[in-house]
């Protein structure tokens, strides 16, 4: 007992010094762990790089220029009878207010001493088309600002912000027809001098898309809405659809060649590509169905055909993983199936059921694919939908959607919005996975 | 417990929002159709949103055949109002809208859309002939009395004048209306121009719908890139290879001058000013449509369509001009025939 070495005479060489076999196993674990090691050292990095890529082109879609502007409501322009008459003030058009906006500049330029040889109306290049419709606006709304000077912030045209976000530079404006170096200078004075600066955009997220020519102006917030709708037709739709399939399943249904079959095919629909789905959607829900195109209704019910086989997968698992000891328990005190599933099968597989359908719903709000096909791009989300009703039917974007049409643009500036949407859409996919993952750790039973 | 709610609660829901799709009433003007038009159109419809008290039109994109396929479908609060189109519309579009209804169609033509060949900012810069891109594209082209595959692989092999630089060019695929009128004004003009017509209908014995068909025929060896998407893939094509050529809107082309620089054809560089004038050969015009079924009956409609050719609008000074479109020189005509509601058969 006390001499061990005795005891092993078969294995040859000391236990402190490793032979060349255990040598070759050991470096043969180094080898396997480093392999492993290097993979997720790949995956970093391409995750680091992700990020890095989104948020360095994205960030700046958040911050967007504005240039106050002291503009002079002329009475002579806007009310030339001067009796504050609402309906002859609407009749002034947008381009009424132009030469006032041009009026404004000249004299911004000339108080603060700068000279350019831009003319007033070379000079609104600096400013987004929007502006004229904004100081419209507020003299609609108040009519007695006519005849004062009032101060307005307005949005810089998207190359001047460009220009202020180093996305434009001198030598790429050599060709442009829309700014040239001259309007830069000007913009540098006006930035020392506080008339320009650059802002936290709060209308990118809750803001409506614009169009091609003021990509300054366009805002992801339509097709947020877009996209809230749709996930409350999926919900709506999927989680009981789902539940219920899943419990006749799994606590009614006896097992049968059909029950095996139908098993089968929901594992199989969880594996089919979303754009089929968009097919079906054409197919059903607007050609055959004549349901409106591009709307969200549309959309949540495709999105719900694909997030089903997933909410009835995970509702399945929840389910089975409450220990059979309950049900019978529940049975042999007299309940009846049904009471024993919903007063204590179901409340315990509920965090499960509720954990599956937030990443189900998640995925479907990432998806773009199904909406290609249902007509959600290619359209222009300008109007906030007007009610519940008109939120479901109307047409409308949805976040992935607004992302991929704005990468289509022609100006480069909606380019900068894409990746800016793309943080957006994120956001909200991470928090929804949270809440699951917190629903799952909180709420969650083991036995 | 709850589940059982929760299905009551959302049948109920559905069955209100079924409700409310039946008593739906439309109060926006409804438009589809071209995305060449799609930035115009949504240009003009955003300033009319901010100029009225209607709601601002629904713009949509999908295609001119697309748009017009949907124009035709037939006349009510369920169909479409205006269907814009890059080209004019077709005799059997006209039958099929009659067949369903629509009899009574407005064309309004809103302006002229250049197209530009361009390549990257910082290499060779190029004076083209349509010839020039005959020669270059062509599947085969006639040598010494017969049809041969197109030898050229360099554009100083086509014109000495031009760089020496490997043929590659990303055009328009052809489902996009741009390719048609590529295949006429620079493939077919070119052809007829270089003399390759006249010797195509010697080697074919006259047939002159075979000899056209041969001039269109672009080269299959990877020389030719067909682009399906839109501009904006072809851009990211001249950025991943610089030697490429790009077939563009001038629209496209004069906001992304930073990163494309624009050949001339026949020596005229394509501008605004240019192409209204006709000296820049290869441009389109561009059109919408409008049911006059549907004029006084839709809010806003007829508003809308003066508003869109009004001289602040589509005029040489207006946004659309701005954003590369070519105003009509005839504006005033087209406004005429907006204003009294003028319908294509009565012209």
């Amino acid at each position: 007992m006390t001499d061990i070495s005795n005891d092993t005479p078969a294995r040859g060489g000391s236990l402190l010094v490793t032979d060349a076999r255990t040598k070759r196993r050991n470096r043969a674990e180094t080898r396997f762990k480093a392999y492993g090691i290097a993979a997720l050292a790949v995956g970093m990095a391409f995750l680091v790089a992700l990020l890095w890529a989104i948020l360095s082109n994205g960030l700046t879609a958040f911050s967007q220029t504005y240039v106050q502007l002291d503009v002079p409501l002329l009475e002579e322009k806007l009310d030339k009878d001067g009796d504050r008459d609402p309906d002859k003030i609407a009749k002034v058009s947008t381009f009424g207010y132009k030469p006032l906006i041009e009026a404004a500049l000249t004299d911004l330029v000339a108080r603060e001493g700068i000279e350019t040889e831009l003319d007033g109306k070379a000079l609104t290049k600096i400013l987004s088309d929007s502006a004229a419709a904004k100081i419209r606006d507020r003299v609609l709304a108040d009519p007695s600002l006519i005849g004062q000077t009032v101060s307005f912030d307005l949005l810089a045209s998207s190359r001047v912000d460009g220009y202020l976000k180093g996305r434009v530079s001198r030598e790429s404006l050599a060709r442009d027809k829309n700014l040239d170096a001259a309007h830069l200078d000007l913009v540098d004075t006006l930035r020392e001098a506080g008339a320009v600066e650059k802002r936290f955009n709060l209308a990118f997220i809750t803001g409506a898309d614009a169009s091609d020519s003021r990509p300054e102006q366009a805002g992801i917030g339509v097709a947020m809405l877009g996209s809230f709708f749709m996930m409350l037709v999926v919900l709506i739709l999927s989680l009981p659809i789902g539940v219920a399939a899943s419990i006749y399943l799994e606590e009614f249904a006896p097992q049968n060649r059909l029950t095996d079959l139908i098993e089968v095919n929901i594992s199989n629909l969880a594996a089919v590509p979303s754009i089929v789905f968009g097919i079906l959607g054409l197919a059903v829900f607007i050609q055959f169905m004549h349901l409106p195109q591009s709307a969200p209704l549309v959309g949540g019910l495709v999105l719900t055909l694909m997030t089903l086989p997933t909410i009835i997968i995970s509702t399945r698992a929840a389910l089975k993983s409450v220990p059979p000891s309950i049900r019978d328990a529940a049975l042999g005190v007299g309940a009846s199936r049904m009471q024993a599933v919903t007063h204590h099968v179901l409340p315990l597989a509920m965090p499960g059921i509720l954990t599956g359908t937030i990443l189900g719903l998640a995925q479907a709000l990432g998806e773009t694919a199904p909406l290609l096909l249902i007509g959600m791009v290619g359209y222009i989300a300008t109007n906030y939908p007007d009610g519940v009703a008109e939120g479901f039917l109307a047409p409308n974007s949805a976040m992935p959607a607004q992302i991929y049409e704005w990468a289509k643009r022609a100006d480069p500036a909606f380019y900068e919005r894409a990746w800016g949407g793309i943080i957006v859409l994120l956001a909200f996919l991470l928090a929804m996975n949270l809440i699951a993952v917190l629903l799952r750790r909180r709420f969650e039973r083991r036995w | 417990m709850s589940f059982v709610k929760m299905t009551v609660s959302s049948a109920a829901l559905l069955a209100a929002t079924a409700g409310f799709a039946a008593a739906q009433g439309r109060d926006n003007v409804q438009v589809a159709g071209s995305s060449t038009v799609l930035p115009y159109a949504s240009i003009v419809a955003e300033a009319f949103g901010e100029n009225f008290d209607f709601p601002t039109p629904v713009v949509e994109s999908g295609g001119s055949s697309a748009g017009l396929a949907r124009f035709c479908e037939g006349v009510g609060e369920n169909t479409i109002d205006i269907a814009n189109a890059s080209r004019p519309i077709r005799e059997g579009e006209i039958e099929t809208c009659a067949a369903n209804g629509v009899s009574e169609i407005i064309e309004v033509r809103v302006g002229y859309d250049g197209i530009v060949f361009a390549s990257d900012i910082d290499g060779e810069s190029f004076a083209f002939t349509p010839a020039d891109w005959y020669e270059a594209l062509a599947a085969e082209i006639p040598q010494d009395g017969a049809l041969v595959e197109n030898p050229n692989t360099s554009w100083a092999e086509v014109n000495a004048d031009l760089p020496d630089q490997e043929i590659l060019a990303f055009i328009p695929g052809t489902k996009h209306g741009t390719r048609e009128v590529f295949e006429e004004k620079v493939l077919l003009a070119g052809c007829e121009e270089s003399g390759a017509y006249e010797q195509i209908l010697e080697i074919n014995g006259g047939d002159e719908d075979a000899a056209e068909a041969a001039c269109i025929e672009t080269r299959t060896d990877g020389v030719s890139v067909d682009i399906d998407g839109d501009y904006t893939e072809t851009l990211a094509r001249i950025e991943a290879n610089p030697q490429g050529l790009g077939v563009f809107g001038l629209s496209f082309y004069e906001n992304n001058t930073d990163s494309l620089q624009v050949a001339t054809m026949n020596g005229v560089e394509p501008t605004v000013e240019t192409i209204a004038s006709g000296d820049y050969p290869v441009s389109r015009p561009l059109y919408f449509y409008v049911k006059k079924a549907h004029l006084g009956v839709i809010p806003g409609l007829q508003e809308f369509v003066e508003f869109f050719v009004a001289d602040e609008i589509a005029g040489p000074d207006g946004p659309l001009s701005d954003y590369g479109l070519v105003s009509d020189p005839e504006l005033a005509a087209t406004q005429e025939t907006v204003a009294n509601g003028t319908t294509m058969g009565a012209m």
